[in-house]
This record gives C-alpha cells, sequence and structure tokens, in this order.
C-alpha cells in the first residue's frame, strides 16, 4: 500500500487546530506533496477538545478513512493530556509535539504510552504571548512541526505559510510579522526529549 | 493547468463560479453551508453576474430555481439532506417541465436520530424525481463533474445532482487542478434555451392541469429524454477528458482484468478502496473494484457489462431500503443482472450510516467474504450490515 | 379562429407532444368554449343596469363584454352560467336575471 505521512492535532476549540491543518496541508502541497487536511467534526464548542488530521504523500492520494496511527501527533493545549490518551494508535518511530511549559519527565507522567515514539516538546503558549500577545499557539506550532518531522523544506514552508497568512491577514503587517517570528522561534526553541 | 489546495465545498463553489450561471437560489445547510456561502462572497465581490436569492428555506430555493430556469435563465444550487428532503416536492416539478438546474449536493444522512455526516440516504431517496445523479470520489471529481452535468442538463432538459460525501470530501482539503474560467465557459458553452417563459413574442405555459389523458404520454416522454442522457454522457465526459486530461466513465472499472470477485461502490469508499485492491493484488488475490458514478438513469449495459463476468460481487450500500431486503444499490443491481445468462453471485454490505468510518480493514473483510463465496458458492448472509456494533 | 377543439379529436402520441406539458401558444383557453357547460343562463337588461361594473370584476370566466368602459352585453360561448353576476347585481338594479337555459 501506498506510504502516507499522516498528522493528528489535538486541541481545544478556539485554538485553531483545524486551521493548523489547512495551513500545514497547503505548505506540504506548495512544496510539491500531495496533501488532505480534514477536520474531525463533532459538537464543537469554544474550549472542547477537537482533533484535525493531514495525510501527505507523493503520489495522489486515494484513501479517504480517519487517520488511526498518525506519523505525528501535535497537541496545542496540554490540559487535553488529562482527559484523553494523545498517544492512542502513534506510529512506532513516530513523533509526539506537545506545547507544554512542563518538563519531558512531569509529562511522562501523564501520557499512556512513553516508549517507542520520539517526544518533542515546546513553549508555544509562551511565544506566542510574547509576540502575538495571544495565546494563540497554532501557527507558532507548524516552526516546531517542521523541525521536528523533517517532513517538508523549512524554507519553501514558511514562504508558502507567509503567503497565506498574507491573504489571511490582508497585508496587516504586525500580524504577519509577528506570526512569522513566532514561527522561527519555535522552529529553533523544539526541544526533543 | 492551475493547482490549488481546496475542500470539496470550495471545490465545487469554485465550479460554479466559472460556470457563472445566470440565477443561484439557495439556503445553506450543514455540511454544504459552505458552497452556499462561499458562492456568496463571489457575488458579493462582483467575481460573478448572478442574481443570487437569499430565500427562506430549500423549499423556496429551488422553487425560485424553478421559476428563474423556466424564465430561460442558467440555474444552479446547493443543499444537503434534509434540504434535498424539502426540495422533494419541486424536484419532481423541475424535472417534469424539463428544466436543467444543477445542484452540488453532500451527501449526509436523514433524520431522525439527527446527525450531520455522510451517507447516501438524501439522494438515494430521490432516485425517482428524475434528476441525473452523479456520486463523486473526490473533490476533483466533484469540481470536474459540476460543468460536465450543467452540459448535459441544458443538452437533454434533465435537471442534475452532483454529489460528494459529507465531511470526508465535502471538508477535507485536496489538491486540486482546475481549468481557467474561458476554458470552463468553452466548454459548456452559451445557453440557449430553445423554449423559455420571457419569451414576450411567444409568451409559453409551464406546468398547466395535464389529466388522465395526456398525463401518461407527457411522464413517457419524460423518460424518453432521461434515455439520452447516458448517450450524451458519454460523449461529454469524453469532450471533458480531451480538455483535462481527466476520464470519468459512468461506471469506472478498476483492476477487473482476471478477477473473480469484486466490490461495487461509490463516493470516497469507492477512491479508499482502490488502494485496498492494489495492496490485495499484490498478495496475489483475484479482486478487482468497480465503482458506481452514475445512478441515474442507471447505465445498465455498462453494469452488466462490468459486473457480468465475475464469480461473485459485494455491494457497498451507503443506505438502506427499509425494505428489509439491503440497500439501493443491490437491489437494483440485482434487477439489472437477473436477465444474464451467467451471472454473479451478489450480496449486500451496507456500511457507513451517518458517517461510521469505514476502515482499510472493513473493506479486506469484504474481499475476504466475497472470495470465500465465490470459491464455495455458499451466501451465509445476503444482506451484511458492516461495522455496526452487535453484528457479525 | 380555427377550431382546435376539432382538430384535437384525436389524441396525440407520447412523441408528438412537447416536452413537459410546455404550452406553446398564448390565450388557448380561447379555443375552450366552455358554454355549453351553462344550465342556467343570465340574461342581460341594458335598461336597467346602472353600468356599475361589478359584474365584469367578479366574473370568474371575463364573460361580461365591455365596450369604451360600458357592459354590452354576455359572452355566451364562455359563459358557464354560475350566476355570480346575477348575485353581485344591485338589488335596485337587479339588471340580471338567471333564466333555465334550453338548448
Amino acid at each position: 500500500m501506498q506510504q502516507y505521512f499522516e498528522v493528528r492535532w489535538h486541541g481545544r476549540g478556539g485554538q485553531g487546530a483545524k486551521t493548523a491543518a489547512l495551513l500545514f496541508g497547503e505548505a506540504a502541497m506548495e512544496t510539491g506533496k500531495y496533501i488532505q487536511a480534514f477536520p474531525e467534526y463533532g459538537p464543537e464548542r469554544t474550549g472542547a477538545p477537537v482533533k484535525s488530521f493531514n495525510r501527505l504523500s507523493d503520489g495522489p492520494i486515494r484513501v479517504h478513512t480517519q487517520v488511526i496511527n498518525p506519523d505525528v501527533v501535535v497537541v496545542l493545549d496540554a490540559s487535553l493530556l488529562e482527559c484523553l490518551d494523545v498517544t492512542e494508535g502513534i506510529k512506532e518511530g513516530g513523533t509526539l509535539l506537545i506545547n507544554t511549559q512542563e518538563s519531558v519527565n512531569e509529562l511522562k507522567k501523564k501520557l499512556a504510552k512513553t516508549e517507542g515514539y520520539k517526544l518533542a516538546i515546546v513553549d508555544a503558549s509562551k511565544i506566542a504571548m510574547e509576540l502575538l500577545k495571544r495565546d494563540v499557539p497554532n501557527t507558532v506550532m507548524l516552526g516546531a512541526m517542521v523541525k521536528v518531522t523533517g517532513a517538508l523544506d523549512w524554507d519553501s514552508a514558511l514562504a508558502s505559510i507567509e503567503e497565506k497568512l498574507n491573504s489571511k491577514f490582508r497585508g496587516r503587517k504586525e500580524i504577519i510579522e509577528g506570526n512569522i517570528k513566532a514561527i522561527k522561534r519555535a522552529y529553533d526553541e523544539v526541544k526533543v526529549a | 493547468m492551475k493547482i490549488l489546495a481546496k475542500t470539496g465545498n470550495e471545490a465545487m463553489a469554485y465550479a460554479m463560479k466559472q460556470i457563472n450561471p445566470d440565477v443561484v437560489a439557495a439556503y445553506p445547510i450543514t455540511p454544504a453551508t459552505e458552497v452556499v456561502q462561499i458562492f456568496s462572497n463571489y457575488v458579493a465581490d462582483g467575481e460573478v453576474d448572478t442574481e443570487f436569492v437569499a430565500v427562506e428555506s430549500e423549499h423556496s430555493a429551488l422553487s425560485a430555481c424553478c421559476g428563474a430556469s423556466a424564465a430561460g435563465a442558467r440555474v444552479m444550487t446547493s443543499t444537503a439532506s434534509q434540504g434535498l428532503a424539502l426540495m422533494h416536492e419541486i424536484l419532481y416539478i423541475a424535472a417534469g417541465n424539463h428544466l436543467p438546474i444543477v445542484i452540488a449536493l453532500v451527501n449526509r444522512s436523514l433524520s431522525a436520530p439527527i446527525n450531520i455526516h455522510c451517507d447516501h440516504s438524501d439522494t438515494m431517496g430521490s432516485r425517482e424525481a428524475g434528476w441525473m445523479q452523479l456520486y463523486c470520489a473526490n473533490s476533483q471529481e466533484a469540481y470536474d463533474s459540476i460543468p460536465i452535468a450543467l452540459k448535459i442538463a441544458e443538452a437533454c432538459g434533465v435537471p442534475a445532482i452532483v454529489s460528494t460525501d459529507a465531511f470526508i470530501i465535502s471538508h477535507c482539503m485536496d489538491r486540486l487542478e482546475v481549468l481557467e474560467d474561458d476554458e470552463v465557459q468553452k466548454f459548456i458553452g452559451e445557453y440557449n434555451p430553445k423554449y423559455f417563459a420571457l419569451d414576450l413574442e411567444n409568451p409559453k405555459t409551464y406546468g398547466p392541469l395535464d389529466l388522465q389523458d395526456y398525463f401518461f404520454e407527457h411522464k413517457r416522454s419524460q423518460i424518453d429524454a432521461f434515455s439520452k442522457v447516458l448517450s450524451t454522457y458519454n460523449k461529454v465526459a469524453k469532450e471533458y477528458e480531451k480538455l483535462s486530461g481527466r476520464y470519468y466513465p459512468a461506471v469506472e472499472e478498476y483492476k477487473t482484468d482476471g478477477a473473480d470477485v469484486a466490490i461495487f461502490t461509490a463516493g470516497s469508499t469507492a477512491d479508499t478502496a482502490k488502494e485496498v485492491v492494489d495492496e490485495l493484488r499484490e498478495q496475489g488475490r483475484k479482486v478487482g473494484l468497480v465503482r458506481m458514478r452514475m445512478w441515474r438513469p442507471l447505465p445498465v449495459e455498462e453494469i452488466k457489462a462490468a459486473l457480468g463476468k465475475f464469480k461473485a460481487v459485494a455491494v457497498m450500500d451507503r443506505s438502506d431500503t427499509m425494505a428489509d431486503f439491503g440497500g439501493p444499490v443491490f437491489l437494483e443491481t440485482r434487477g439489472i443482472l437477473y436477465d444474464l445468462d451467467k451471472k454473479p453471485i451478489i450480496t449486500d454490505y451496507v456500511y457507513g450510516l451517518g458517517g461510521r468510518n469505514v476502515e482499510i480493514a472493513d473493506i479486506v473483510r469484504v474481499y475476504d467474504e466475497i472470495s470465500e463465496i465465490a470459491k464455495t458458492g455458499k451466501v451465509k448472509k445476503l444482506v451484511t450490515y458492516l461495522g455496526v456494533r452487535g453484528e457479525e | 379562429m380555427k377550431d382546435v377543439k376539432v382538430e384535437c379529436q384525436r389524441l396525440m402520441d407520447w412523441q408528438e407532444l412537447a416536452k413537459g406539458c410546455l404550452i406553446q401558444e398564448a390565450a388557448t383557453s380561447r379555443h375552450f368554449k366552455t358554454g355549453d357547460w351553462r344550465s342556467l343562463r343570465p340574461v342581460w337588461d341594458s335598461e336597467a343596469c346602472i353600468q356599475c361594473l361589478f359584474c365584469w370584476i367578479t366574473c370568474p370566466d371575463t364573460s361580461i363584454k365591455v365596450e369604451d368602459g360600458k357592459v354590452v352585453g354576455i359572452d355566451y360561448e364562455f359563459c358557464k352560467g354560475c350566476g355570480i353576476c346575477a348575485e353581485i347585481c344591485p338589488p335596485k338594479a337587479s339588471a340580471i336575471k338567471m333564466v333555465r337555459e334550453e338548448k
């Protein structure tokens, strides 16, 4: 069967898990990949746990099932560790990336499974608060994501994200520049345990 | 060729924009809301010349579409599920008056219980209304099918529904190859209806009372118009292939050469099943896939030719007839194959109701069971409910 | 005007029909004379008529003939004899009376 690179994003309603998947998907497409980006729809409300997904490939993607065994799991809000198993189905040798201010040892106590994958952490909320003045970790996490997975070419991914932000925020410079700066900082600050 | 990242809904709205219809009357409903919303943005931004009619229900939406179409306009709308159900009465009126309206539809289950996710109950429940039906496997196909459907509808005087799977396609961002606006315009051509109500020199009456003496004759002529849809489809699909390089047969065969068994299904599941076929073929298994894309009119000869050669066929139905005898694709396929001298054993798998995820393992199981049936000739269960708790 | 009713004595086959029962000619109801449905016949008295035009506005079959704003008679080719005109005619005038139709 064709090999896919699959991602699962965990967030809370309003944190931009869907937008993150869409941005990541579009950035991947700009680098020549075939992509899927889709949210899981349920009774979403601000604060409710939500998921979204990516599927990437070098050829056309025909599979339309849910992502069961992701290569990468990204957690936008570490408080989700208290209420769900974010390691569920994670592929052997995959990556779990968490936005947190806690240490790896503290985190491991909350995870159902601690072996068989790579754990990476970054304090994206802090970066967002400092550079964007709001706790919106989704775009920030893209930087860490690209770094730890090596799934995309950094320069073209960054260019694509900048372009998307440009059209989304209609040229509002301080927001776009702040986001790009934050993404770069997450790229630099992400730590692999 | 331009490549864009778009969801199924965005792709259908984009195709509508390139068509630039005269009138769109629509009422938003999950999961087709975005089609209406995005298209109304195009209207607000002046990217289309369309008269957008905001209405208070789907019943009104399709009624307004009928009026506009009878008046001679090129007309489109979009809906899903309960919306199509509320249009049901007017579906027959559009079809009976030969009004070539196109609906960009998202397949969603029907209440009760309330659910917003994918199954094919909505369009399958409307299959007798006289609309051409095309079920799409992905957003590329949904995009491509909109101009194809419009062209056939206008050529045959038959309205058309183009549908995609709720959320699985409608909300999944995918890589999309699009045509240039003028290529689409040239493909669909100018709409010059032979008759239209707002012809002031030669006024017409649409929809008069028609009783025992003539109603049946008019219905017979409606069926005749429908009988021309498939041949027109084949021509138009070839024409579109020349333009885009993408060809969509009414009934698609995938790796059926030398296959003993096949799954016959529609929508996104057919796309997923292709991956399963590839995998099983690599293991040396003689399995194939037949995808039904057009389900109204029924491509009878194509289905006979595609399915007649197998020992056993498993239909995968994403809706049920409540006849206690399986789904609609199963029942109609059995009817089509009845006249064959040598016909395959056919069983039914009703699956994915209300958006229940269909996994690779589910499809593999169907191939395993149908292969066993082909080997032994014994059917343990004619209709299986796949992926539902409490069932084997 | 040609009598379509006579032409239509032979019911057409489906292949001969316009799609969707589309009527391609305007005012075809003129071909359909409903006057022979009548069992009661309105008789209009021009002397008694006060020209209020109530009959003209209420007649469901536009069978009150009017010229230059004045009632001049009744169109018996289309009048079905419903009697609304006689009913609406003001009692002080009573210009329309229904009588038994004799053929």
